[in-house]
């Protein structure tokens, strides 16, 4: 097991720089920040010596050099447009984003696997049409339309809830919350709608397909022999061997909520680190984008190596040694 | 356990805040601009949105009035014994949001930082030579040349406090390269203006707060600012319309009309001191994007004319920017000091004449070549782009359009990159609001070592003009300097020197329940908001 998780370190660190190298090598395309860093009157040989001072006269690999081996210090420089050092730009907005995900997460959960389980006992029931045109609705709509959508109608035509940012937040240490007050919570119902919607649908559609692959087995049909009820069947024997697949895939689905919500955020100007890395987009803001992407880089690279762990222990047949189960 | 308490407080003193009876006289405006200002340091960036927002909090020796004209600000009043000198009668009475006053010492101070190595305001610092206290409100400034501008440019310089500064260890411009992180004066603020910042989250928030002891009389009855940058037009639009937000800029042009039927709020829209033109490559010997080998079409004036004579203004107005447009034939805007409306007519639309001096020129199925446009920095401008391009197929002229970003477009197109494109789109704001601004960046040859023409990438290179920019520089007397700008103007108009567009509007969206003045540089003055 240790030497297991030795090697998925290490093959970690090779995914972290080949990220890094990539990310790296695509900026020389986003254009010059320079001339975002810099008034219209500015002289050439102010903006020349800025250039040179930014180092981003140097050699590709030097450049690439000089960042990795700071990024592995954790030092990210100071942001080309803030001024502020990128550590504390992204400190100070990953609370935004972790509530916004987490909310998301679990809405995704709470909602698809219910949904699943009855569309996959009621197939033929009008509300499983419902829900299974809503799912279709819910992986072809773009988010960004989704979001523009909530907020015309349950901002600008209703009135009920707020089209943008965060609401009043609490400062906890350093971490901002927005659990903590009515307008914090009204305002992360709509893009937390919107970010799950995807994921809702991935799991509804997942469990109703599991869920129907299970309730073909054998020792369903045994079950049933032996006189279990409709409850029983469904409840406590169908659905506990669905969900195995389920968490596998919520799990791995967590790091891509985290990295969707760029466009949620953008949409709804949720001050997030999203928001924070289209912004630094269009500004040519280097340090903040060449971070951003780290970071997201480590977070699936953590989670997948946590899912590979569990798996281990969750799956015997993985442990080498016989056990029982269906999974 | 800790930090349950804590929440719990939290949460009480939320609930307490929220149920505290609003009182009367407080009134809280709530705004949105599509971008953030670079941070709080009076010196960072030398750009409208910063400095704009910045002057509710600093202020300079001088300021505008809604309609741009100049009035004193710190200063009282100046006179310019001879065309070198300067002598400025501080305001007295003035105090920083800390309580310490104003004086002299401040203002060579706030110009010696102005000269700092992270400051974007060297050029401004850069037009006194020296500075020099003849008593604690009274300074006397040198320039290295005569500047008939000097009180305009010192709109811009605003004033920081000496002893707040150096206690707070922020003597210099905030610095990208400062290893430390940046300067103290970019995340707080300490100036002489109507508002205070009392909350400061980069991108996501900033709160003022009405200074109580300023010393000017202004019309505003708001106490309370809250700004938010939503980057999105279509969210910007919403939060408006849904009174998320008392005022919302920049808005769509095609959203006006959404804008004027829902009730509670108005589209603001007037004319932009922003010139939009064209530009075109007349130096090279051969373009570096056409299919024309061997020649430089633009160095033949008939070409130019014949580009001039296909471009129809007022489709683009029509079309592009749904009427809001001022086509221009110069390239100042009416509020630009030096604007002679006279001169103001544009080129005729006429695509036969063109198609007749494209085939005098040696072009009678025209030519192709590539445009340089920008798709995310003037009021549409990638449309404006592809109205030009079918409006030159008309006359024989292939055009390629390549829009980009601005990061990516300015990259290519700017002095640092040799000046890479053929054919470009470009608008021009004079930060002194005066036509000199012009003529130095856009009219003068390209000279980097006299710093002119900086901005002049294609070239156009006229000896008169040259001299000219000298003249007007240094002019004093108006009349003259009037007749010296409008010789200027004449050649450039003549020589086709450049295609002028249109002055873009400024697209404001504002609440019924306030007004506010709109000015022509798109700074939004909080001296002006008054709820109704």
């Amino acid at each position: 097991m240790f030497n297991f998780i030795v090697k998925r370190i290490i093959q970690s660190v090779f995914v972290m720089l080949a990220v890094a190298f990539i990310a790296f090598g695509m900026f020389r395309y986003v254009g010059d920040p320079v001339n975002n860093m810099v008034g219209q009157d500015t002289s050439l040989a102010d903006r020349e010596q800025l250039r040179k001072d930014l180092g981003l006269d140097d050699p590709f690999f030097v450049q690439f050099a000089r960042f990795a081996g700071k990024a592995a210090k954790g030092e990210f420089g100071l942001s080309y447009r803030h001024r502020l050092p990128v550590r504390d730009l992204i400190i100070e907005r990953l609370p935004a984003t972790l509530e916004l995900s987490f909310v998301s997460a679990v809405l995704a959960l709470v909602l698809g696997v219910p949904m699943g389980v009855y569309t996959a006992i009621r197939r033929k029931s009008l509300l499983t049409k419902g829900f299974m045109t809503m799912s279709l609705i819910g992986v072809s709509l773009p988010t960004f339309l989704i979001g523009i959508l909530l907020i015309l109608f349950f901002g600008v035509v209703l009135r009920w809830l707020p089209t943008f940012g965060r609401g009043e937040v609490v400062q906890l240490g350093w971490w901002s919350t927005g659990f903590l007050t009515i307008s914090g919570l009204k305002a992360l119902i709509l893009p937390s709608i919107t970010l799950a919607l995807f994921q809702m649908t991935l799991i509804m559609r997942l469990v109703r397909a599991e869920m129907l692959e299970v309730l073909r087995m054998d020792f369903i049909k045994f079950g049933r022999a032996r006189g279990l009820g409709n409850a029983s069947i469904f409840y406590r024997h169908a659905m506990k061997n669905t969900l195995i697949p389920v968490i596998t895939v919520t799990g791995l689905q967590l790091g891509s909520i985290i990295a969707f919500a760029i466009i949620t955020e953008s949409v709804f100007q949720w001050p997030g680190m999203g928001l924070l890395f289209i912004q630094a987009i269009s500004e040519a803001d280097l340090p903040i984008m060449a971070a951003y992407l780290v970071l997201i880089a480590l977070i699936f690279v953590v989670i997948n190596l946590v899912v590979d762990v569990l798996y281990v222990y969750v799956d015997p047949r993985l442990r080498g040694d016989s056990g029982g189960g269906h999974g | 356990m800790k930090f349950y308490k804590k929440a719990m407080m939290a949460v009480a003193t939320t609930a307490v805040l929220m149920s505290a009876p609003v009182q009367a006289q407080e009134k809280t405006f709530k705004w949105a601009f599509q971008g953030d200002a670079q941070g709080l340091d009076p010196h960072g960036l030398n750009e409208t949105f910063t400095l704009g927002m910045l002057g509710n909090v600093y202020e300079g020796l001088t300021r505008y009035n809604g309609n741009l004209e100049l009035k004193p600000g710190l200063a009282e009043s100046w006179t310019n014994p001879d065309p070198n000198t300067w002598i400025v009668n501080l305001r007295k009475g003035v105090k920083f949001h800390n309580g310490n006053a104003f004086n002299a010492d401040d203002v060579i101070f706030s110009w010696q930082r102005a000269l700092s190595e992270g400051s974007d305001q060297k050029v401004r610092g850069a037009m006194i030579k020296n500075m020099e206290k003849v008593d604690d409100y009274t300074i006397k400034i040198t320039t290295p040349a005569p500047s008939p501008v000097l009180m305009q440019e010192m709109v811009f310089l605003y004033m920081m406090d000496k002893e707040w500064s150096t206690a707070n260890k922020t003597t210099k411009a905030a610095n990208v390269k400062d290893k430390n992180g940046a300067g103290y004066a970019n995340l707080n603020a300490n100036g002489t203006g109507p508002f205070k910042i009392v909350e400061r989250q980069p991108g996501v928030r900033t709160v003022f707060e009405r200074s109580k002891d300023y010393w000017g009389k202004i019309p505003t009855n708001v106490t309370r600012i809250e700004f938010t940058p939503i980057k999105e037009a279509a969210t910007r639009v919403a939060a408006l319309i849904s009174g998320q937000v008392d005022m919302v800029y920049p808005v769509p042009v095609q959203d006006w009309k959404r804008l004027e039927s829902a009730s509670g709020v108005r589209p603001l829209a007037g004319p932009e001191a922003r010139t939009i033109f064209l530009g075109m490559d007349q130096s090279r010997d051969e373009l570096l994007y056409s299919n024309v080998k061997g020649k430089n079409p633009f160095k033949d004036i008939r070409v130019r004319q014949a580009f001039a004579h296909a471009l129809n203004l007022e489709a683009i107005k029509e079309k592009v920017m749904r009427g809001a447009a001022t086509p221009s034939g110069l390239m100042v805007a009416p509020q630009i000091n030096g604007q002679n409306p006279k001169m103001n007519t544009p080129y005729a639309y006429d695509p036969a004449k063109s198609k007749a001096l494209l085939a005098a020129a040696g072009y009678p199925n025209g030519f192709s070549l590539t445009m340089d446009c920008p798709n995310n920095r003037y009021v549409n401008d990638e449309k404006i782009c592809q109205a030009v391009t079918s409006m030159l197929a008309k006359v024989g002229v292939k055009v390629d359009l390549l829009a980009q970003p601005k990061s990516k477009y300015f990259g290519k197109v700017l002095a640092q990159n040799n000046y890479d494109t053929s054919f470009y789109l470009l608008g021009w704001t004079p930060g002194s609001i005066d036509a000199h601004n012009v003529f130095q960046n856009l009219l003068s040859c390209q000279n980097k070592e006299k710093k002119m023409g900086l901005f002049n990438l294609g070239n156009f290179c006229n000896a008169r003009v040259d001299e000219i920019t000298g003249l007007i520089g240094a002019e004093t007397n108006p009349e003259k300097r009037q007749a010296l700008i409008d010789e200027g103007f004449k050649i450039v108009q003549d020589q086709v020197g450049y295609l002028p567009i249109h002055q873009q509007p400024l697209s404001w969206g504002v609440s019924d329940k306030v007004d506010v003045v709109q000015r022509a540089d798109n700074v939004f003055d909080y001296r002006t908001i008054i709820f109704k």
